[in-house]
C-alpha cells in the first residue's frame, strides 16, 4: 500500500498539518484509492509545512507545502506515483537544504513514526542502550567522555565529567533529570526531539541512569509544549510494555524509571537549580553553588541535570563509538549541533551541522536571507541571554571558544534574525524587561538591575541626561554581570551592551562614540 | 474569604490531593491536577493541600504566585496566549499584540466582558521558524497575521 507521510510537529500543525491529512484521506476514499497515512515528525524544514512525502520505489518524494485546496489537485496529478505538479520537490533525501547537513542527534527525526517503537528500533533505535548494557558504568562514562560531548542547553560543560561526578558520589537514591525547559527564544530543537523521535530521549536517559546507577529519571517539560507532553507520556508507556523501562531494563536486573514532570511558565526554571527546587514542589529559586546537583541535587541526591539535545546524543555515542562523534566538529566543540533558524527568515528551520559552519552560512546558504527581503542587520543568537552580533561578525564560526572570544554565546544553538526595521534600543530595553518578569527574586543584581535597566533605558530614549544615563547602564550592566547568582541577571547584559556597542546609533550615540 | 467554590469543587479538589499526597515533590504536580480539573486554583483550597501536603499555607501561596502558568480565578471559556519573545518581534508581533487587544477590547491577564477569551503574554512557544505565533488553548498557530487572528478569534467563540 502507498505510504503517505504528514507531519504531527506542532509547527506543522500549526500551518494546518491536520486539515491537510484530513483533506488527504478524504479524497483518497472518496476516490476509492487505499492508502497508508503516517503522522511522521518534521524533516524541518519549516517554511514548506505542511510538507507531504509519498513512499515510491525511488525513495520518499516531497510536495509542498500542501493545503487542503491543493489536494485534489494533487491526486488529479498522480502524486501517488510522483506525478508532476508544481508542489512536486523531488525526492527528500536529494533537497540541498537536507543533503548539506550532518544529522546525527537528528538522523530518525522527520522520517520515523514518532510513537512508533517498532519504527524506531528498525532504525537503529536502542542500539545505544544494547552496547551500554555489555558496559561497565564507567566505561560508559569514558564513552561519553571521550565523545566530547558538551552540555548543549547552553553552558557547553562536558557531559561526561558531570556524568563520573555522579558515577563517583556515593548515595542509594541517584536521579537524572532531562532539562526540557526550553524557553529561550528562537529555539525548538528540544521540542522536535520529544514530539519526533521521543524515543531516542527515552534511550539517551536510560543510559545514563544505567551508567552511573540513578534509578529515577524526570523530564521537566515547560508547559508551553501541549504535543510534546503527550507524546512522551504515550511513548514513555509504550517503552514501559516492552521492557526498556521499568525495574528489569532488557532483563539486564537494572532499573530506570522514567515520569514527564511539568513546568509552570517560569523561565528561570531552566536554570538547573531552580529546576531542581521546582521539581521538589518549591519556588523555584536559584540555588547557591557549591553544593553541585551533581553531588547534592534533587532532593538532596546525586543528580544528572541535562539538556534533551544533550541526552538524545547520547545514544548514537554508545551505537557508534566515542571517536564516530569525535571527528566531527572544531577545536574542542566535537560533534555536531542542531541549530535553529528563527524570526526574520526566509527558510527558518532545523540545520544540523558539524561546529565549524559560519553563521553567513546559516543565515544565506540556508536560511535565504530575511523573510520580507529586507538585508538582516542583526541577529541574536543563543537565546534572550545572547549577544546581538552585527553583519560585521556574521563569518564567525560557529564554535564555542570562537563565540566567547567575541563576547557572545552559541547557547542553545538558536539564531534569531532580524531585519534593518528593528530598534536596537527597544530591544535592550525588552532584554530587561524579560529579566525583569522572569528573576525569581532571590539577588539583588537581577531582581532590582532588570527594573533600573527599564528605567534608565527610557532615560536614554528619552534624552534625559544622555551621556550620564550611557554611563549609568554600562555600569548597571557590570553589576549585574559580575554580581548576579545566576545566568539569568548575570547574561542580560549581553544583548544589552551587545546592541549598545554594536548598534550605538539606536542608542542616541555618533558614531564615534559607539566602541567604547 | 468568601467561599465560592461547590461541593462538587471541592470534593474534587480532595480527591486530587489523596493522589498525589505521597508523590515526592507533589505540589507542582497537584496544583496541575486542580488547574487542568477546574480551570484555576482557588485560595479556598490552600488549607487544603498545605494540611495534605504537610506544608504551610504561606508556602502553597509561596508556590502559586511564583508560576505564570497557575491562576487562583477562573479564566474564559478559551485562553489566548500571544508569544512577546524576540523572534516574534522580528515578525512584526508586536502589532499583532496591539491589534488583538483593540478588538478584544482589553490587556494581558484580562478576560473579554462574555467571558469567551482570556488573554496572556508568552515567552516563546517554539514554533519560532514560523513567527509570529500564538496557542489558543493546546492548539498552536504561525505565521499569524490581523487576518488570520481574527479568524481563530471567531472560531473560539463560535464553538463555545
Amino acid at each position: 500500500m502507498i505510504k503517505v507521510y504528514v507531519p504531527r510537529d506542532s509547527t506543522a500543525l500549526s500551518l494546518g498539518a491536520d486539515r491537510t491529512a484530513k483533506a488527504i484521506i478524504a479524497e483518497a476514499q472518496k476516490r476509492g484509492i487505499e492508502i497508508e497515512l503516517v503522522r511522521n515528525g518534521s524533516r524541518g524544514l519549516f517554511w514548506l509545512e505542511p510538507f507531504v512525502e509519498v513512499g515510491t520505489n525511488q525513495g520518499r518524494v516531497a510536495f509542498a507545502p500542501v493545503q487542503p485546496k491543493d489536494v485534489s489537485g494533487l491526486f488529479d496529478a498522480d502524486f501517488l506515483h510522483a506525478g508532476a505538479h508544481p508542489l512536486n520537490l523531488g525526492l527528500t533525501e536529494e533537497l540541498a537544504w537536507l543533503k548539506k547537513q550532518q544529522r546525527l542527534t537528528f538522523a530518525r527525526v522527520g522520517i520515523t513514526d514518532p510513537v512508533s517503537l517498532e519504527d524506531y528500533l528498525a532504525h537503529d533505535g536502542y542500539k545505544g542502550l544494547h552496547n551500554a548494557l555489555k558496559m561497565s558504568g564507567a566505561d560508559i562514562v569514558k564513552t561519553v567522555t571521550d565523545s566530547g560531548l558538551r552540555g548543549r542547553g547552553g553552558a557547553a560543560f562536558p557531559t561526561g565529567i558531570k556524568w563520573n561526578t555522579v558515577l563517583g558520589a556515593k548515595g542509594e537514591q541517584k536521579y537524572v533529570v532531562c532539562n526540557a525547559d526550553e524557553g529561550d527564544s528562537g529555539t525548538y530543537s528540544d521540542r522536535m526531539i520529544m514530539e519526533d523521535d521521543p524515543f531516542v530521549l527515552i534511550e539517551g536517559m536510560t543510559i545514563a541512569g544505567i551508567a552511573v546507577g540513578a534509578t529515577q529519571g524526570y523530564i521537566y517539560l515547560r508547559s508551553e509544549y501541549p504535543h510534546a507532553l503527550k507524546v512522551l507520556n504515550e511513548t514513555i508507556g509504550k517503552a514501559y510494555v516492552a521492557g526498556y523501562l521499568g525495574d528489569d531494563v532488557c532483563g539486564s536486573g537494572k532499573a530506570f524509571h522514567l515520569e514527564v514532570r511539568r513546568a509552570a511558565g517560569a523561565y528561570v526554571c531552566g536554570e538547573e537549580t531552580s529546576l531542581l527546587e521546582s521539581l521538589e514542589g518549591k519556588r523555584g529559586l536559584v540555588r547557591f553553588k557549591p553544593p553541585l546537583p551533581a553531588i547534592e541535587g534533587l532532593f538532596g541526591k546525586p543528580t544528572i541535570v541535562n539538556n534533551v539535545i544533550s541526552l538524545a546524543t547520547v545514544p548514537i555515542i554508545l551505537d557508534k563509538g566515542a571517536q564516530y562523534y569525535a571527528d566531527y566538529g572544531m577545536g574542542r566543540s566535537r560533534g555536531t549541533l542542531p541549530i535553529q533558524l528563527a524570526g526574520n527568515i526566509k527558510q527558518g528551520g532545523l540545520v544540523e551541522l558539524a561546529f565549524g559552519a559560519t553563521l553567513r552560512e546559516l543565515l544565506y546558504d540556508f536560511g535565504g536571507g530575511s523573510a520580507t527581503g529586507k538585508p538582516i542587520r542583526a541577529v541574536q543568537v543563543g537565546g534572550p541571554l545572547g549577544a546581538y552580533l552585527p553583519e560585521s561578525q556574521f563569518d564567525t564560526p560557529l564554535d564555542y571558544e570562537e563565540f566567547t572570544k567575541i563576547w557572545a554565546v552559541l547557547g542553545h544553538g538558536g539564531i534569531v534574525a532580524f531585519d534593518d526595521s528593528v530598534d536596537m534600543a527597544k530591544m535592550a530595553r525588552y532584554a530587561f524587561e524579560f529579566c525583569a518578569i522572569e528573576s525569581c527574586g532571590k539577588c539583588t543584581p537581577c531582581r532590582i538591575g532588570s527594573t533600573r535597566g527599564v528605567e534608565v533605558m527610557d532615560k536614554i530614549t528619552s534624552g534625559k541626561e544622555h551621556a550620564n544615563n550611557i554611563q549609568v547602564l554600562r555600569d548597571l550592566s557590570d553589576t549585574m554581570l559580575n554580581g548576579s547568582l545566576c545566568a539569568l541577571g548575570g547574561m542580560t547584559p549581553y544583548p544589552v551592551m551587545s546592541a549598545l556597542n554594536h548598534f550605538g546609533e539606536d542608542f542616541g550615540l555618533k558614531q564615534t562614540e559607539t566602541a567604547a | 474569604m468568601v467561599t465560592t467554590l461547590t461541593a462538587v469543587d471541592l470534593e474534587k479538589i480532595q480527591a486530587h490531593i489523596t493522589a498525589h499526597k505521597d508523590v515526592p515533590g507533589a505540589l507542582l504536580p497537584l496544583l496541575h491536577a486542580i488547574q487542568d480539573d477546574i480551570g484555576y486554583i482557588p485560595e479556598e483550597a490552600y488549607p487544603l493541600m498545605a494540611k495534605g501536603l504537610a506544608l504551610s499555607v504561606a508556602e502553597v501561596h509561596g508556590v502559586v504566585t511564583f508560576y505564570h502558568h497557575f491562576r487562583t480565578h477562573p479564566a474564559g471559556k478559551h485562553v489566548l496566549q500571544v508569544c512577546r519573545a524576540e523572534s516574534c518581534q522580528a515578525m512584526g508581533s508586536e502589532k499583532l499584540e496591539a491589534h488583538i487587544k483593540s478588538i478584544l477590547g482589553i490587556d494581558f491577564h484580562q478576560t473579554t466582558a462574555d467571558g469567551a477569551i482570556t488573554l496572556e503574554p508568552v515567552y516563546c512557544l517554539g514554533n519560532c521558524a514560523c513567527s509570529p505565533a500564538v496557542l489558543i488553548d493546546e492548539e498552536l498557530y504561525g505565521r499569524v497575521d490581523s487576518q488570520k487572528i481574527d479568524e481563530i478569534i471567531q472560531e473560539a467563540r463560535s464553538s463555545s
